[in-house]
């Protein structure tokens, strides 16, 4: 026995690999082929064989439990691979640079001269209500007055086929080096496979970061010192802060490593004294960063960083203050930004969102409470949020109470039949449900990784990607079709 | 490099070292108790002594019965001196640094991990005891070899051999003090016999027998054997050895003054000995003496390059400022 395509049924979502049973998609066949022609027991080797190196790999990510504390767990990885055509890809490629573009725009405007708010495209109460609006940062011109130098943006395919913008994440977004990682996984594990489809390689993507954060040295120098800050070893993506860093051949500093002295410039300890720090690619939140501007019990940060900062002694990627751009509410404004700022249509759409502090949206969502996903502007991680189909009466009734009461907190979605993709399961191959979150890269120029870290959820019916909640990863595949 | 970095490098290669010697240590140890007549051996209390850690051990465990004294030494995780516990700890301080390290030395330092956890049923039998500690010992040396083969000399590699000579010498002296406890009663008469055997086993346990016999020509004799472990300038697993590689690493580093300073007196020290007219007691008493000097030695690169000592020397000098 071996995978059978005409008892793989993808219902009504809109799968990645397969049309209909029995019908691969185009791009698909060759991979769709290889699989019906090898055994099971082929198959559980090749299992074993990626689940093997990513144990000796020790590709990891951090939990934490009640009983041990924080332990590394193998990363869980499907050898199934997800597929984008590449004439797709370049579309959502462009839009996403779009979107990125607009966003830094927006930012440095907020921080500055606060022209969208006086032109009454973006309404100034939002501002005031933002979580991530640093006060202190008003004024800073970062290098290349850009902000969010590194994004994560996540898409989901709807069951039409649309692929939407779900969120941008601009503060400290993760799971590059899972992308990186899965592919070579993958490598060891179907060679075979790289040698029959024209997959795009995602491998530079470290000098590219590389190259991004030197851009933005303050001393010019051909080999600026660029460190990467770590919450230290127990953050759930210490391995990726980790494996960055020797990726670009960069030090990997904890806060404690770094000092700010009084010519307000920032040091590293070495074993020969103080040395120049030029660029932080930071992985540590804003208020976190500086107990002198922010918690001032922070043990992970750097007393003096935000005044090195601000002097231009020294640039922080992402600049602090930039997740000012990814709340819920500023989301469903990016089509109006991208207008303003770039006199452009918006290439890759959003999800349709409702705000509730516009009258005749609100009584949309109030009379279709049922079918509506809401989410509060300021909670991230699906707290707060009211999934209305599988809401009780009561749950709807106290959202609608909710919403009334501080309409301005509140978005509403339709909820998306996200897409899915051929999935190992125990019993052979099964449909399992996917998104994309790839990474935008802005200095002095600005790149988008081939693809991007494809997130499952390995549970039977479940949209949660999330790798702490049953999620897993597969690698991803930009394929040039074939004439 | 940064100290914190410098400062897991050594400690990496302490645990790493530090579990392969204890994997000799019970090595040694099984093996004199198989040639030493039944009534006269200590068994296996001693080795708690030589780790230095008796009061820990009684707080958990009530006799010094071979399973409990095993449990400790092997796979108990909250012993501090377990192979176990070693290994956990050159793991997290590898992937502390994994960005500095060969990726392939973190996948051995890692899959050792991983094997010494997955094999404890074996290692817990008297059957597959050897073979597990053989097993550590030849895989530490797979990382050793790894290491030296793929790094670049400069000070990260330092550290790497100081932390490793640092804990080989201090181990090795331990592994000398397991024979020197099992003889308290060198003098009657019963055990003559069986002496050269036990030295002979000591030498094994270190991969030193073959090199003895090639160095000093000399049939197995507690002098010479002595002499070999403590002062022999080309055995690499000898204290004096040792103390000699961490004396060219530091002076390769910066402000290497204070640091130099005790490692000479540690070196004076061993060659200064008369071994040959030490008996058992005073034997175990200059060991001790030596254990001291070696903790001076780290004492001294820690004030000197650690991040923890920096900081802590920082403090003091604001202090002092204000």
């Amino acid at each position: 026995m071996s995978v059978s395509w005409n008892e793989y049924d993808p219902g009504k979502f809109f799968d990645e690999l397969i049309k209909t049973k029995g019908k691969p998609r185009k791009y698909a066949k060759n991979l769709a082929k290889y699989l019906a022609d090898h055994s099971d027991e082929e198959l559980e080797t090749r299992k074993a064989v990626a689940e093997l190196s990513i144990k000796e790999m020790g590709i990891t990510f951090t939990v934490y439990t009640e009983e041990e504390g924080s332990i590394d767990r193998s990363w869980p990885f499907d050898i199934l691979p997800r597929m984008i055509p590449k004439s797709e890809w370049d579309q959502i490629e462009k839009g996403l640079k779009q979107r990125v573009h607009a966003l830094n725009l927006f930012i440095n405007d907020i921080y500055h001269d606060q022209k969208i708010i006086k032109d009454k495209i973006f309404p100034k109460e939002l501002l005031a209500n933002s979580v991530n609006f640093r006060k202190e940062c008003v004024g800073v011109s970062p290098p290349l007055n850009i902000w969010a130098h590194i994004c994560g943006s996540d898409l989901v395919r709807d069951s039409d086929g649309t692929m939407y913008v779900l969120e941008d994440n601009l503060r400290v977004p993760s799971g590059v080096s899972y992308m990186l990682e899965n592919r070579s996984v993958m490598k060891r594990v179907f060679p075979e496979l790289f040698e029959s489809y024209n997959i795009q390689p995602v491998d530079d993507y470290c000098s590219q970061l590389f190259d991004m954060l030197a851009s933005l040295s303050p001393r010019p120098a051909d080999y600026p010192e660029v460190v990467v800050l770590t919450p230290g070893i127990f953050n759930s993506a210490y391995f990726e802060h980790s494996y960055l860093a020797q990726q670009m051949g960069c030090e990997l500093v904890e806060g404690r490593d770094l000092v700010v002295q009084d010519d307000d410039c920032v040091y590293m300890r070495t074993v020969e004294g103080l040395q120049r720090v030029d660029v932080i690619y930071r992985r540590i939140d804003d208020l976190f960063l500086d107990p002198e501007a922010f918690h001032p019990d922070s043990m992970l940060g750097v007393p003096g960083l935000m005044r090195a900062w601000k002097k231009g002694n020294v640039a922080l990627a992402n600049a602090p203050g930039a997740g000012v751009a990814d709340d819920k509410v500023v989301y469903a404004f990016v089509p109006e930004i991208i207008k303003y700022y770039l006199g452009e249509e918006v290439l890759l759409p959003n999800v349709p969102t409702y705000r509730c502090m516009f009258q005749d949206e609100q009584d949309y969502v109030l009379s279709h409470l049922d079918e509506l996903v809401v989410k509060p502007a300021n909670e991230s991680g699906g707290y707060g949020m009211m999934i209305g189909p599988m809401a009780s009466k009561k749950e709807r009734e106290k959202f609608a109470q909710l919403i009334k009461k501080d309409p301005r907190n509140y978005i509403a979605q339709p909820t998306l039949g996200l897409s899915t993709v051929p999935t190992f399961v125990d019993h052979g191959v099964e449909p399992r449900h996917v998104d994309l979150r790839p990474f935008i890269l802005s200095g002095d120029n600005t790149s988008v990784t081939m693809g991007g870290l494809t997130r499952v959820a390995l549970r039977k019916g479940s949209l949660v990607v999330n790798s702490s909640q049953g999620g897993g990863s597969k690698d991803t595949w930009i394929v040039e079709e074939e004439a | 490099m940064l100290a914190r970095v410098a400062e897991t490098l050594y400690w990496m290669a302490r645990y790493m070292e530090r579990a392969e010697n204890m994997a000799r240590l019970i090595n040694v140890n099984a093996n004199l108790i198989l040639d030493i007549p039944k009534k006269t051996v200590l068994g296996w209390e001693p080795l708690i002594d030589i780790t230095g850690t008796r009061e820990n051990y009684e707080e958990k465990y009530h006799s010094f019965e071979e399973r409990q004294v095993m449990k400790y030494l092997i796979s108990d995780a909250d012993s501090p001196v377990s192979i176990a516990n070693s290994l956990k700890w050159a793991r997290e301080n590898a992937r502390t640094v994994r960005d500095v390290i060969p990726r392939e030395a973190w996948e051995q330092i890692n899959g050792l991990n991983h094997y010494a956890k997955d094999q404890l049923n074996v290692a817990m039998s008297k059957r597959g005891r050897f073979s597990y500690l053989n097993e550590i010992i030849l895989r530490s040396q797979t990382i050793v070899g790894l290491l030296s083969g793929t790094v670049n000399r400069d000070q990260g590699y330092l550290f790497i051999r100081m932390g490793r000579n640092l804990e080989r010498a201090d181990m090795t002296s331990r592994i000398i003090d397991v024979r020197s406890a099992n003889l308290l009663t060198e003098e009657s008469m019963e055990l003559r016999p069986f002496e050269n055997i036990q030295w002979m086993s000591v030498l094994k346990s270190l991969t030193a027998y073959q090199m003895y016999r090639q160095a000093m020509q000399a049939r197995i004799r507690r002098a010479d054997v002595v002499k070999f472990l403590f002062q022999s300038q080309r055995f690499p697993r000898s204290i004096l050895f040792c103390v000699q590689q961490m004396e060219r690493c530091v002076q390769e580093l910066p402000d290497f003054e204070n640091s130099l300073r005790r490692i000479h007196q540690a070196k004076r020290l061993i060659q200064g000995a008369e071994l040959h007219a030490y008996d058992q007691g005073m034997l175990h008493d200059f060991i001790d003496h030596i254990q001291i000097e070696l903790n001076n030695i780290h004492e001294a690169l820690n004030d000197q390059y650690f991040l923890s000592g920096r900081i802590y020397g920082q403090e003091q000098e604001q202090k002092q400022a204000s």
